[in-house]
């Protein structure tokens, strides 16, 4: 099932930036546009597993640090012409408080 | 309005040729046949050639997929992969498959490429022994690999070299057995044979040439493989790459010609007007394929046929191989030696670099040649076989290479590609069968304007890389027409970096988003390319005033260290000229120890790197090394990176001046600076030059005069010897004119500019007048220099150690158990 985890306020996580979660499903980066949006991510490029939470961070993209693919933060997909695709977690916000959706059932996460 | 029925056409074999022949038939016949491709792999069609490349663990298999399953459903194509063609009826028209799927056609295309040749070896059949052939072999290799057993590769050509290679890289130990005397004998000559098989010794692999393999040993599993002179080696993996042979079983089974391989024509039907075949599985005028170039001409052959072009006819092209071996570079195209007292060769040998070529000329033109070490002109060769080019003009230049010889023959068209003179059926890249014509209509039609966008759209120059300058002359050729108008900087702006650079201080523009306000920008906060220019050209305008934005820089710049590929950083203590002390060393071997830094290694520019450095670990380390007096040494960053320097007058008898004092003084000058891109200096104390300064961005060569000045080398990519500037002293004049050429490549290089190309672009005779000539103007600059070094030397280092600085760079947010 599903569980909401509370992993602290937006002012924790600078503008235009990420910061990083720790997980039972490997790290996760929560990302904060310019205009306050946030998303979360497993914190690994298609391309090469690089960690996109140290990319530069621009609308709602993020250049990855190793080899600069651009990942679209909502879908998780990256610009074209590369093709792969990030997993995007569940992430809410209430009041300045953010809640990551994390299922936490025991069973496997099944790799492609 | 009636349509025509379409014509049936089947094509067996899932592979490069039959894949190839399909796209250009839809090129040129969209509509004309349905077509149904049966593929014996369960896989779509895939880039067989970079096999080595996945084994070697420098490409993943969705990386070499030529085609996804996607491109079959866009195009109409029913695909059966893993379901082989056992039957083929020629009279009614209707092949069977194994899984029972009967297909009638109208045309048939057999594109079943070749089986590995297989010896009669006793123990074949064991557990143990595979080929080198697809994905299905590469697997079974991997998966050896992972449990680290010893293999044994039979066979030294091309293939079996590059599994050898590949499995020794996955950590395998790896012994290569080859029945002739020397590697790769049908394109290599003993001389560079021999230099490969001595590189490939140094790296690990073990050599039994002249070796004949008697059996494979072992009774349920394969254990060893046993010579003919007695020796045995032991093995869990034995790879058998001997060559391949054309598979025929197809042809058989319909009653064609069959030969060696399949029977074809110049037209590539068969025996058989209403079957074509292409590839590794036919046989024209007698001569069967193993390289994939021919190939494509015989895909682009067949396709016209099938789409109704009479007059297509095939005619084997030159060819030319290149060995996918990271670091070992061999070329070789046409006749390997001179065959009779008519053939010349031209030999090059310079054994100390390991470089070797051998050319062959004939009548004047130029029929073979064998490149080992550097195989940079080997394109130019080739062009020069293919173009069955008259080189008697060019004849005693020839074997320098193409810069030299067009320096001495036309007034130094220095390594210049005549594209206008390509045709468009020009193959450009060989690996992935790219024309001309095809790089040119991409970048038209998707406004493509870098090489890696080319890279991206058409693959060419995407495998192997050896055809990348052509590829960039065609992109330059193709978007020159506007080669006087600046290059924007990214998407976000038209506008230059020149352009923004005079805006930011005509305009007094002191934060990014007035600058993008200002001028224009079409997105609100910029892009990863933008930014940290803007950021950069902000800091050079603005000392003291403008704000760094951290969120502007890389990451190496943001953490003050280099992220590697495994997502931990190095760590490089500056250490001041090269020199160090006991206990600066203790320091870091302290630091190595606590933090258990897995890797230490002393760098090409005197210092030490500290690597595999976690994240979190950082400012701790850095806190350790500040006690020790150990501060940044900036090798992550666009600024100074190190001032390398020799011994000089204190020891060296040779030396002329204080080298490594100068060195340090030069350094203390510089830290901290921010640049374009990175800066690197170097002080040799005489003309021996060990410091080798002549490709440093600025130079000093000490001699008994005084000091000689010279800038804007470099020994990256493109390697670019210094140009001498002046002859100066006293060390203070070395001072102030560095530090003034320093602040003029600030002001003017742009963002991830180095200074070679810097020089280059405006030219010495500018930057003599600016330094040499206007004294005050020099002086002027030395002073915005010192202006702004006030607000940098700070170590960024102690700034984080402390606490004080980004700590949330480095702690996770939280952590969920």
């Amino acid at each position: 099932m599903q569980d909401w985890i509370d992993i602290g306020t937006i002012a924790d996580i600078p503008r235009l930036g990420a910061r990083t979660v720790d997980t039972p499903l490997g790290e996760v980066a929560v990302f904060r546009t310019g205009d306050d949006e946030v998303f979360a991510l497993i914190n690994k490029c298609p391309h090469k597993n690089g960690p996109l939470s140290e990319g530069i961070v621009s609308g709602r993209k993020v250049a990855c640090p190793l080899h600069n693919w651009v990942i679209d933060l909502n879908s998780g997909e990256a610009q074209a012409p590369d093709e792969g695709c990030t997993t995007t977690l569940p992430l809410k916000q209430e009041a300045d408080r953010l809640f990551l959706g994390l299922v936490t059932a025991k069973k496997k996460v099944a790799h492609g | 309005m009636n349509s025509v029925p379409r014509q049936r056409l089947v094509v067996i074999g899932n592979g490069m040729a039959g894949m190839r022949t399909v796209e250009e038939l839809l090129r040129r016949a969209p509509v004309r046949y349905d077509i149904t491709v049966f593929g014996a792999e369960p896989h779509p069609n895939y880039n067989r050639i970079m096999l080595s490349s996945v084994l070697a663990g420098e490409k993943q298999i969705d990386d070499i997929v030529i085609n996804p399953r996607a491109w079959y459903a866009d195009n109409g194509i029913t695909l059966h992969t893993g379901d082989p063609v056992v039957g083929i009826d020629a009279k009614a028209k209707i092949v069977t498959s194994a899984s029972g799927k009967a297909v009638p056609y109208d045309k048939l295309l057999l594109a079943t490429g070749s089986k590995p040749l297989m010896p009669p070896l006793p123990g074949l059949d064991l557990p143990g022994v595979v080929a080198f052939r697809d994905i299905a072999d590469t697997d079974a290799m991997l998966q050896a690999a992972e449990a680290k057993q010893r293999a044994v590769v039979i066979g030294g050509g091309l293939l079996g070299l590059e599994a050898a290679w590949g499995l020794k890289r996955r950590g395998m130990p790896v012994a290569l057995v080859h029945l002739m005397p020397t590697l790769m004998e049908r394109q290599l000559d003993v001389e560079a044979g021999g230099m490969l098989q001595k590189d490939l010794t140094e790296r690990g692999l073990h050599f039994f040439t002249h070796a004949q393999t008697e059996r494979i040993m072992g009774d349920t599993k394969a254990e060893g493989v046993a010579l003919a002179d007695g020796r045995t080696i032991p093995a869990d993996l034995v790879v058998v790459a001997i060559g391949i042979r054309p598979n025929v079983d197809m042809g058989k089974v319909s009653g064609l010609e069959i030969n060696r391989g399949i029977v074809v024509g110049d037209d590539m039907a068969t025996s058989d007007a209403d079957i074509y075949a292409v590839g590794e599985c036919v046989e024209h005028r007698g001569q069967v394929f193993g390289l994939v170039a021919p190939l494509w001409e015989q895909a682009k052959v067949c396709a016209a046929r099938l789409a109704g072009d009479a007059l297509a006819t095939y005619a084997t092209p030159a060819l030319s191989t290149r060995l996918k071996i990271t670091g070992i570079d061999v070329f070789s195209a046409g006749k390997l030696a001179a065959e009779d007292d008519g053939d010349e060769e031209v030999v090059f040998r310079d054994a100390t670099k390991g470089v070797y070529r051998k050319l062959v000329v004939r009548e004047n033109k130029l029929v073979g040649a064998v490149m080992y070490g550097d195989v940079a002109d080997g394109g130019w060769y080739f062009d020069l076989i293919k173009g069955d080019t008259d080189v008697s003009e060019l004849r005693d230049r020839l074997i320098f290479g193409q810069a030299f010889a067009d320096a001495g023959c036309c007034g130094g068209a220095k390594g210049s590609i005549d594209v206008a003179a390509m045709s468009d059926d020009t193959q450009v890249c060989g690996c992935n069968g790219v024309s001309k014509g095809a790089i040119v209509s991409a970048i038209t039609e998707k406004g493509l304007t870098t090489l890696d966008e080319v890279r991206a759209h058409t693959k060419a120059s995407a495998s192997c890389g050896m055809c990348t300058p052509q590829v960039q002359a065609i992109l330059s050729f193709v978007t020159g027409a506007d080669a006087d108008a600046p290059e924007a900087m990214c998407k976000c702006t038209d506008h230059g970096h020149d352009f923004v650079r005079h805006a930011i201080i005509d305009r007094q523009l002191k934060t990014q988003g007035e600058v993008r306000k200002t001028l224009g920008w079409k997105t609100e906060d910029g892009c990863a390319k933008c930014r940290p220019a803007l950021n950069y050209y902000l800091l050079c305008a603005w000392p003291g005033e403008y704000v760094d934005d951290y969120r502007s820089r890389f990451i190496n710049e943001r953490v003050h260290a280099n992220i590697q590929k495994d997502g931990t950083y190095s760590v490089v203590p500056r250490m001041w000229g090269g020199l160090t002390t006991p206990d600066e060393l203790r320091a870091i071997a302290d630091v190595a120890d606590k933090f258990k830094i897995p890797t230490v290694k002393v760098t090409g520019g005197q210092r030490i790197d500290l690597l595999g450095v976690k994240k979190q670990d950082l400012p701790a380390v850095w806190a350790d090394l500040n006690q020790a007096g150990l501060v940044s040494g900036h090798a992550y960053s666009k600024g100074l990176r190190t001032v390398k320097t020799c011994v000089g007058s204190e020891w060296c008898r040779f030396g002329t001046q204080d080298s490594t004092g100068l060195g340090v003084k030069l350094e203390k000058l510089m830290w901290g600076s921010w640049t374009p891109h990175k800066v690197k200096l170097a002080v040799s104390g005489c003309p021996r030059n060990c410091a080798e300064a002549t490709i440093k961005d600025i130079g000093i060569i000490c001699v008994e005069a005084g000091y000689d000045m010279v800038i804007g080398g470099n020994g990256g990519i493109e390697v670019r010897v210094t140009d001498p500037l002046v002859r100066l002293s006293t060390e203070e004049e070395v001072l102030e004119y560095s530090a003034a050429f320093m602040q003029l490549y600030r002001e003017e290089g742009r963002y991830l500019e180095r200074t070679a190309p810097y020089v280059e672009r405006v030219g010495l005779a500018y930057i003599k007048k600016r330094i040499l000539e206007d004294e005050s103007g020099r002086k002027a600059l030395f002073a915005r220099f010192l202006f702004s070094q006030s607000y940098a030397q700070n170590d960024p280092w102690a700034e984080r150690a402390s606490g004080g600085v980004d700590a949330h760079e480095f702690q996770p947010l939280v952590v969920v158990s």
